[in-house]
């Protein structure tokens, strides 16, 4: 064997990007294992209860960059309640201790609090960015800290977080000094800021790339920050309302003009249709477009806007556009690369939703689509498989049928076909998420032809555990699986336990999975965290009158070394 | 559900007591009404079916009868939470608080408070306190009135995140004008707390058309408590504090249903026609009747609006001509 000297593996070892190639190499040996962890230095840790942050902190005394996901993907939809867990703390408090040149820390779904803001503000002098993705618990207090302490601090990125009002003077917490802003994203705060500091704040960043405001912040006030900022590359607009022909509006249509590195839009909180003209100037440089939270904007002036972005990679739109305002999209953005389309009217009505008639046109259009959320009133087997055809690129795939277990209005058969075709054609599709009425034979489908698949989520679907089965045992590159309401009961889930060690968690609500399945999977499994989230059930004695043949309502486990958690609420109960 | 009765605003009418669920065994059905420990699926003996615990508006139900529920639910330790129903149909009560049984049959369940609730409710309910946290041993099954059967709602579907939910819900379109026969995102969400519950949760007030509606989906929400229903114009009828009633609310046995109106006051809710109170209600909150009392006397000391005074003042007198004012402490 080549003697490889340690200076020339960690050479080597820098190139490898992903975490995955890193983790495969610190497995080769224990000189490897020694190389990789000294220089390795962004951490992605999927899980925030797979391994303890203690242990993360002492394998990586580098680390610059650390990444952990807490709560599972179903908390989004409120199916995980509300004190589950996914803390910060323990993760930033390892951190202080063990890593103090940490310069930057992203959490999703994770439960942040002002202390444990104030720690990370305290902490680590060289601390340039913080990225929180759908986490609670925090109020603008915390935000204070940050701005207060964090010197040099480059990236304050706030994606659809729930944080606590305590009011706007968290923005003028950014000394005078700071100038080293780039990105700056308060979009998802409620409540006011304040708008004088902010452009006192954007004028001395000359580096600010990205800036995303809050609905607080007037478009006269919009002016003014662009005026100062015209080399944004990136901007969430704040309330887009103004009246006709105002000088303010004549003031917004110029800055935009001004704005030539503009590439990405989005905010439009309360636009109307008047307003988004003023971004006419610079539709045809946009590679971003979001208008998913402008429910005023009808098809007719979306596609108007959308009808001059040649250039578009990512769409977010409403179902408002309809099917007829898609076709304006699959003809106009031939380099669609991801399109979003929300439902408008939450509950269904199916107005003015879409149907698949919006997106075969789209896939007519855009055969470079690799990126899709699509809510609609309905599809076709004829239209996935057209759909499938006309775009073999999806990585990402996620189609939501608004009323479950809706079959193909046209045939009344399952959409068993029309996903299998997706599957078949798609071969590097990663995620997939499928809805409408579906048997057992899509499972067959997806297990046998989706190699590459990484995370599944299944509703309301399926016959029987063969369903279930199918895909555990041809997904080979399984890593996420969520199923609520199908009939999957124990012999699905215990079918082949080995396999979950190889996967990062499962998630089963409303199936048909007892508790004596779930004793018998921890049982076999100890390096699984089985946890039964049972409202009910908050005493210990009440648990030993619990019959094994009792369904359970929610099941969550995942694979960890750090053993059973320590945090867990009382209707928590891990096996 | 028992049959709706005139509406008293303050809610110490008397009441048959057969009136209360479960009447054949008498006024103090607790048997039925007791709340137990059980995993879905479980059966409880000796229930019939899972009586689910009314949730009526202020103020009918407050008597001794409609104890039923919450004072043992209080006794229970343990986390607020929802049951779900039995296998055959697994009706769950999550977060979401809807209804549906598994393999697609949507059940109209509670309403708008579904999906909203969560990451809302974790800034508010970290401050809360958890100590008496109800425990909800019953279940909600087929039996149960249906909410509005317009929209049938199932916990976290569509899978929507909440915050894009909330945020829709809080920026309607403003111009709703402009978009000809545009429908959706006419929604008022608004905040509901229960006093022990450690988060809240949301409904949105459009979705129903009466008092009896809301109150038949926050029993669904938080089924453990009993308010007075009103009638459907919102108007009190009868007048007067029965002492028993009064007992029963100072015994802090009971849960009053309330709201902050535009002014930043505390309202009883009921008193005033639907669209009035959807147009000033900014949030909810089920009170501790003990509690509760303190804004009943301040409500009847603080004259409000043309309509409340007549009657106010009709009751502030009937109290004074009872003598009973002075037996209600002013907490």
């Amino acid at each position: 064997m080549t003697y490889f000297p340690e200076e020339v593996v960690e050479h080597i070892v820098d190139f490898l990007g992903s975490h995955g190639d890193r983790n495969a190499v610190s497995t080769v040996c224990k000189a490897w294992y020694q190389v990789d962890r000294l220089s390795r230095r962004s951490v992605f840790v999927g899980n925030c209860y797979a391994i303890r942050p203690e242990r993360v902190v002492t394998r990586f005394p580098e680390m610059k960059s650390l990444t952990v996901k807490g709560k599972p993907h179903f908390a989004d939809f409120n199916l995980v309640p509300y004190d589950w867990g996914g803390f910060a703390q323990p993760w930033i408090e390892a951190a202080a201790r063990g890593c103090p040149g940490l310069e930057e820390l992203r959490l999703k779904r994770m439960v942040v609090t002002d202390d444990d803001l104030e720690l990370l503000a305290r902490s680590f002098p060289n601390f340039k960015s913080l990225v929180l993705v759908s986490c609670e618990g925090f109020s603008t207090d915390g935000l204070a800290a940050i701005a207060t302490y964090c010197r040099g601090l480059r990236e304050l990125d706030l994606q659809e977080n729930e944080v606590e009002d305590h009011g706007r003077q968290w923005l003028s917490c950014f000394p005078d000094s700071c100038t080293s802003l780039v990105s700056l994203n308060f979009a998802c705060l409620k409540g006011e800021v304040n708008a004088s500091a902010l452009e006192r704040l954007v004028a001395r960043c000359p580096n600010l790339k990205g800036l995303k405001l809050n609905h607080s912040i007037s478009v006269e006030s919009l002016n003014k920050i662009l005026a100062r900022a015209p080399h944004l590359v990136d901007l969430g607009t704040g309330s887009f309302t103004i009246d006709n022909r105002s000088e303010t509006y004549h003031r917004l249509i110029n800055a935009f003009f001004k704005c030539k590195s503009l590439r990405s839009l989005s905010g439009f909180w309360d636009a109307s249709p008047f307003c988004l003209q003023a971004v006419y100037p610079i539709c045809t440089n946009l590679t971003v477009l979001n208008l998913s939270y402008a429910p005023a904007i009808q098809s007719a002036d979306l596609t108007k806007l959308i009808g001059l972005c040649f250039k578009l990679q990512k769409l977010w739109v409403l179902d408002c556009i309809g099917d007829k305002g898609l076709v304006v999209v699959a003809s106009t953005c031939k380099e669609l690369q991801e399109l979003r389309v929300f439902p408008s009217d939450i509950y269904g009505t199916g107005i003015t939703a879409v149907t698949e008639e919006g997106l075969v046109a789209i896939s007519s259009g855009c055969p470079n689509l690799n990126s899709l959320l699509y809510f609609c009133y309905q599809m076709t087997n004829s239209a996935l498989t057209t759909v499938a055809k006309n775009c073999p690129h999806f990585t990402r795939f996620r189609l939501c049928i608004l009323e479950p277990e809706k079959p193909d209005p046209v045939t009344n058969q399952p959409l068993d076909e029309g996903f299998g075709a997706i599957v078949r054609s798609c071969k590097n599709l990663r995620r997939l998420s499928v809805s409408g009425l579906l048997t057992d034979q899509v499972f067959l489908y997806i297990g046998m032809y989706a190699e590459h698949l990484e995370m599944l989520s299944i509703a309301f679907a399926g016959d029987s555990d063969k369903g279930m089965v199918y895909v555990l045992n041809g997904c080979k590159n399984l890593r996420k699986l969520e199923i609520r309401d199908c009939p999957f009961g124990d012999a699905a889930l215990l079918k082949d336990v080995a396999k979950y060690e190889t996967m990062r968690s499962l998630w089963m609500s409303s199936c048909d999975v007892t508790l004596g399945g779930c004793k018998a999977l921890a049982a076999k499994m100890p390096r699984l965290n089985v946890e039964i989230i049972n409202e009910n059930d908050g005493t210990s004695e009440s648990k030993e009158n619990l019959s094994d043949l009792q369904k359970v309502e929610k099941m969550y486990f995942y694979r960890t070394v750090a053993g059973p958690r320590n945090d867990a609420p009382d209707f928590v109960w891990t096996l | 559900m028992s049959p709706p009765l005139e509406h008293d605003y303050i809610g110490l009418s008397e009441v048959p007591s057969a009136a209360v669920g479960g009447g054949e065994e008498g006024a103090l059905n607790l048997k039925a009404t007791e709340l137990r420990l059980g995993l879905p699926g479980s059966e409880s003996p000796d229930r019939k079916d899972k009586v689910g615990l009314t949730l009526e508006l202020l103020p009918r139900g407050f008597v001794s009868g409609a104890k039923r529920g919450f004072s043992d639910a209080i006794d229970g330790a343990g986390k607020w939470s929802l049951a779900s129903g039995e296998s055959g149909s697994e009706v769950e009560l999550g977060k979401g608080g809807g209804l549906f049984s598994p393999r697609g049959e949507p059940v109209a369940g509670s309403s708008g408070g579904q999906g909203t609730g969560g990451k809302d409710a974790a800034a508010k309910a970290a401050g809360q306190e958890r100590k008496g946290a109800v425990q909800v041993g019953s279940s909600v099954g087929d039996d149960r009135a249906m909410a509005p059967a317009a929209k049938a709602q199932v916990v976290g579907w569509p899978p929507i995140r909440s915050y894009r939910k909330n945020t829709m819900a809080t920026n309607p379109s403003k111009n709703k004008d402009d978009a000809d026969g545009k429908q959706g995102l006419g929604c008022l969400y608004v905040k509901v707390s229960m006093d022990g519950a450690p988060y809240l949760r949301k409904v949105d007030l459009k979705i129903y058309k009466n008092y009896k509606e809301l109150s038949s989906a926050l029993e669904k929400m938080f089924s453990c408590f009993t308010i007075g229903q009103c009638g459907s114009h919102g108007i009190p009828g009868k007048d007067g504090l029965s002492e028993s009633r009064l007992m029963d609310l100072l015994n802090g046995s009971e849960y009053v249903l309330t709201y902050e109106d535009k002014d930043g006051d505390w309202m009883l809710v009921g008193d005033v026609p639907w669209e009035m109170f959807t147009d000033s209600c900014k949030r909810l909150r089920i009170m501790k009747g003990s509690d509760a009392i303190g804004l009943v006397y301040n409500f009847l000391s603080q004259l409000r609006g043309p309509w409340r005074n007549a009657r106010t003042g009709t009751r502030h007198n009937a109290m004074l001509e009872k003598g009973q004012m002075n037996q209600i402490p002013v907490t």
